[in-house]
């Protein structure tokens, strides 16, 4: 889902998109204390979310996981020929633990985050790519993370 | 909560609430829990870490932010910890882990994010790195984004 470039948040969009990306109210109507917050009701607070869902703007209100705290999980990079690259995207596509998948302006130029429930399965996906492809991967789990992650600034 | 409570929350989370007055509710109803143990399961993943943040998780691309690089880094091993540390704290560093290399086509170690409003704002961040970790004779190649194949959620199958 793309937003148009035509998309326009007033002052109580940016609110929403910045002040709740992580202390998100944990009470039985979280939407009505984001409201009591911003001065606006329940019901306009829902619809403006949705727009902002709609346009692309917002991916989810959610969890953001500790990688590896849950199952397993690792970052995989390719470097496949440029007029092969739809394909192999496509390829790697097909299978459901693959949650992210980019191009990167680089040699290796396919990046994706693979999570499944063990490492077997993990190794299991990558062999499968190489085969199919014929191509190498690299397997580049995390070992340590340095960031902790308060959200994004955006204003 | 049981292991099996909390793979069965995290299940029911991680694509996110639904858009509705009620959400936990909703999400206790699917789970066949009270409306309360949902929220407090919640709590509690995110004081035990498994949760890093809930809340609006934004697409930066869609919002202006157009550029978006990784940024690697081939560290000595014994200082990856240190400057990793030293990385995670700029605001505009994003993700900051560290990762096996793999010699000989990738040397790098050390893995950061950095999002940007276009391009020459993403280089200026990193040459800021450079100089306040004093990186120059670091190796370093900077990986901008193209095409987005899929971005979504985790979704955990145990």
């Amino acid at each position: 889902m793309k937003a148009s470039a035509s998309l326009t948040l007033d002052a109580i969009d940016r609110r929403l998109l910045n002040d709740f990306q992580r202390d998100f109210p944990l009470c039985p109507q979280p939407f009505a204390a984001i409201g009591k917050q911003l001065g606006i009701s329940e019901a306009q607070v829902l619809q403006r979310l949705k727009r902002l869902m709609q346009a692309g703007a917002i991916s989810r209100i959610g969890p953001v996981l500790q990688p590896q705290r849950v199952g397993a999980s690792t970052l995989a990079a390719m470097a496949v020929p440029p007029e092969r690259l739809e394909s192999v995207a496509a390829l790697v596509n097909s299978f459901r633990e693959v949650n992210h998948n980019y191009e990167r302006l680089h040699p290796f130029n396919l990046w994706f985050v693979l999570t499944a429930s063990d490492e077997t399965r993990i190794q299991e996906i990558l062999q499968e790519i190489q085969q199919r492809t014929g191509l190498p991967v690299l397997d580049l789990p995390m070992i340590e993370s340095y960031h902790i992650d308060l959200g994004f600034p955006l204003w | 909560m049981r292991a099996e409570e909390e793979t069965a929350l995290i299940r029911a989370i991680q694509q996110g609430l639904p858009l509705e007055p009620r959400p936990y509710a909703a999400l206790a109803k699917r789970l066949g829990w009270p409306e309360a143990q949902v929220i407090e399961g919640i709590q509690r993943l995110r004081e035990q870490g498994t949760i890093k943040r809930f809340g609006v998780v934004v697409r930066h691309q869609e919002l202006g932010y157009r550029a978006n690089a990784m940024v690697v880094w081939a560290i000595p091993e014994e200082r990856v910890a240190e400057l990793g540390r030293q990385m995670g704290r700029l605001p505009f560093v994003t993700l900051c882990y560290r990762r096996p290399p793999r010699p000989p086509h990738w040397p790098y170690n050390l893995f950061t994010m950095i999002h940007g409003r276009d391009r020459e704002a993403v280089l200026a961040q990193v040459e800021e790195i450079r100089q306040r970790c004093q990186l120059k004779d670091i190796d370093h190649a900077v990986l901008f984004s193209g095409r987005r194949f899929r971005q979504r959620g985790a979704c955990y199958d145990p």
